[in-house]
């Protein structure tokens, strides 16, 4: 029996108004929120914007967002067969869908 | 695209922020000058370091005697005969300052009785890799240079930048680079009286790698495209025991490294049989098996069909106590409970992953590259570990080559008595990388660049592997070709006007690095008609003394040229 996680996603750029996405992407037990989202980009929709960079090791910080209203790191929130939405970081400036402006002041680009 | 390109004037440009770059603009910054340090991820989160897991040699001598002599044995031992000299001794003979600079900045290396306490890696013939507990050497290190940094005024930083190609000045010496902001998608210029590359390696071309998103080979393809040569590009490392199954979140997969320093453990095949005495390394409970070997024992294994499920190896820590494992892992040992995995009970599976590059850039103990103006630090520098690298000396090249990096950079630049401005890059470098990055107007916009990326990630693993024949390396450059073609010469029009942290535009850019960086990495491949260290050719599978030399990469109209096989055709 195939499952799927549907993935409820908050789109757009900065100053946009908001677009939800739903996708459906394919479930195994075990697998993170940024396995589906990795999933998702290469097999429906590679424009999705997010922000990661060491994938499943937890130390880079960069791949937090929203799970259902709380703040999560996308490679340790499990993946769930279930309706799961994704936004982005409420309390920080949106770039483009779940991309926020995470680093501190003096390391952006000014 | 839009309006003026941002402008920005620097004494020294910095390239990367892993440890590499960051004790570069650190050390440049003490010469004083000002420095620009600029990051395709944020500053000191991507890259290598922050997930360093393990350790960092450096001969201490703190709790058995040691000199950087008995270290630079080892890594020249390690290196199958291809170490340059001249860079492994840079290696060790400044890694114990590095080490001690580290520890006065606070980074916490383990102690025991009042000194820092140290590890023997395989490879090494005693004690000589320190460590911060527990698991947390990378992050450690980057955190402390990234706390370093922001106390001095004369670096400023820049995470998000995509740099699109080195740009030379008026007297040809590499003076800066364009790039756009990804936040933003605006161009941007960077002067700079020296540029030091500090981008890492390759790992991400990988299916199974052991790296952050931004390990594409950037660097090596900054340089061909100006003009530098890489050297011993067929030699990527892979890390014998990766993990594998079952699936583990919020961890590196590198991470039963330090287990098996602190707990032996013990390698199994698919029938709960210890193997590696068959391949010419009894462990006997200890973990002396030097990367290649267990690579190559691990592969055969599984090639014979006594893999593990999943197709690699077992790691057994069951003969360890409970209490063993939470004194030598603490916390860790929760985060493994949270996945399911209690190693009392259970063995896990393990397998090889592409974990680090010995080639890259051709530099010189002082990280100089052939190019003026530019200089090198960390992985992108080739040869320093030969064939094969020695575990505990990545992150130790990284710091010493950065900060070496980093005062040569200073002095070139303090040659330079006029400021360097937009003006005194050379146009026509210059056009060419703005016209890429204001382009996009008349192309597809339906490109998969994330695909596209999964595919050479796919050609990469099963083609260009540890283990190579002529055909399968043949079989992927014509897969490197097929991505070439679909990628074009000019990026699509993706995200419509607003372009702020457009990914495909981002990896479209990726992408054009990683395609040349692949096809360097094979073409070396395929000529190398022998078998040494990390480069393994079924087809030729002897080492061959006459192969002991460097092989060299250079881009001339479009293609690569390799130089430097012995003149004989070889046959096994």
């Amino acid at each position: 029996m195939s499952t799927v996680a549907k993935l409820k996603i908050r789109r757009g750029s900065h100053g946009e108004p908001a677009r939800w996405q739903t996708f459906e992407v394919p479930f195994e037990p075990g697998q993170s929120v940024l396995d589906g989202l990795r999933w998702l980009r290469i097999n429906k929709d590679p424009t999705l914007a997010m922000r990661f960079s060491c994938i499943n090791a937890n130390a880079c910080k960069e791949c937090m967002i929203q799970l259902d209203g709380e703040t999560v790191y996308a490679c340790t929130a499990r993946l769930e067969p279930r309706e799961m939405t994704l936004t982005p970081l409420p309390n920080k400036t949106l770039i483009r869908d779940l991309v926020t402006e995470i680093a501190p002041p003096s390391e952006r680009f000014k | 695209m839009s309006s003026e390109p941002l402008a920005i004037e620097t004494d020294v440009l910095v390239i990367g922020s892993g440890a590499a770059g960051m004790y570069a603009a650190i050390e440049a910054s003490r010469g004083g000058v000002r420095v620009f340090l600029v990051d395709r991820s944020l500053i000191g989160r991507g890259g290598a370091t922050v997930m360093a897991q393990m350790t960092v040699a450096a001969a201490l001598g703190e709790e058995v005697p040691d000199a950087p002599r008995l270290h630079y044995d080892d890594t020249i031992a390690a290196g199958r005969g291809l170490c340059d000299e001249a860079l492994a001794q840079l290696l060790c003979e400044d890694a114990p300052a590095c080490i001690r600079e580290l520890d006065a900045w606070g980074v916490g290396w383990a102690r025991k009785d009042n000194h820092i306490t140290a590890t023997t890696a395989p490879g090494h013939d005693r004690p000589r890799c320190v460590y911060v507990d527990f698991i947390n050497t990378g992050p450690a290190v980057s955190k402390t240079l990234r706390t370093v940094m922001a106390r001095n005024k004369d670096i400023r930083k820049a995470g998000d930048i995509c740099i699109v190609d080195l740009v030379a000045g008026s007297d040809d010496e590499i003076a800066g680079a364009v790039g756009w902001h990804l936040g933003s998608g605006a161009a941007v210029t960077i002067a700079a009286k020296a540029t030091v590359l500090a981008t890492g390696g390759l790992t991400r071309l990988y299916r199974r790698n052991s790296a952050s998103l931004n390990m594409g080979g950037d660097g090596y393809a900054l340089a061909l495209r100006a003009g530098a040569s890489l050297i011993d590009m067929e030699f990527v490392q892979f890390f014998p025991i990766g993990h594998l199954a079952p699936r583990l979140v919020g961890m590196d997969p590198i991470m039963w490294d330090p287990f098996r320093y602190k707990l032996g453990g013990r390698l199994l095949n698919g029938r709960m049989e210890e193997f590696t005495s068959r391949y010419g390394s009894d462990e006997d409970g200890k973990y002396v098996l030097p990367r290649d070997l267990a690579t190559y024992a691990i592969f055969k294994e599984v090639e014979a069909g006594r893999g593990s499920p999943h197709g690699g190896a077992y790691l057994s820590f069951e003969h360890c106590s409970a209490a063993a494992l939470r004194a030598a892992f603490g916390p860790v040992i929760d985060r493994l409970a949270a996945n399911a995995i209690d190693l009392t009970r259970m063995p896990v599976e393990v397998a090889p992953i592409a974990h680090y590059h010995m080639g890259g850039v051709v530099a010189n103990a002082q990280m100089q590259t052939e190019l003026p103006g530019l200089f090198a630090a960390g992985e992108v520098v080739g040869g320093a570990n030969g064939a094969n690298r020695l575990s505990g000396n990545a992150i130790t090249e990284a710091l010493v080559f950065g900060r070496r990096a980093g005062r040569s950079a200073a002095a070139h630049a303090k040659k330079h008595a006029k400021t360097m401005a937009r003006k005194d890059l050379r146009a026509a470098d210059m056009r060419a990388a703005l016209d890429l990055v204001g382009d996009g107007s008349g192309a597809r916009r339906d490109l998969n660049t994330a695909s596209m990326i999964a595919r050479l990630q796919a050609i990469m693993a099963d083609d260009v592997g540890p283990f190579r024949t002529a055909a399968k390396l043949n079989h992927a450059l014509a897969g490197i070709a097929t991505l070439a073609d679909e990628l074009g010469e000019r990026p699509p029009r993706f995200a419509g006007a607003a372009n702020a942290f457009d990914l495909q535009r981002l990896e479209w850019f990726d992408l054009r690095n990683m395609l040349i960086v692949a096809r360097a990495v094979a073409q070396s491949a395929l000529a190398r008609t022998e078998s040494r260290g990390a480069h393994q050719r079924e087809d030729y599978p002897k080492l061959l003394p006459a192969w002991r030399r460097h092989q060299r990469v250079l881009l001339a109209e479009g293609a690569l040229q390799l130089s430097g096989a012995p003149e004989q055709a070889l046959v096994s």
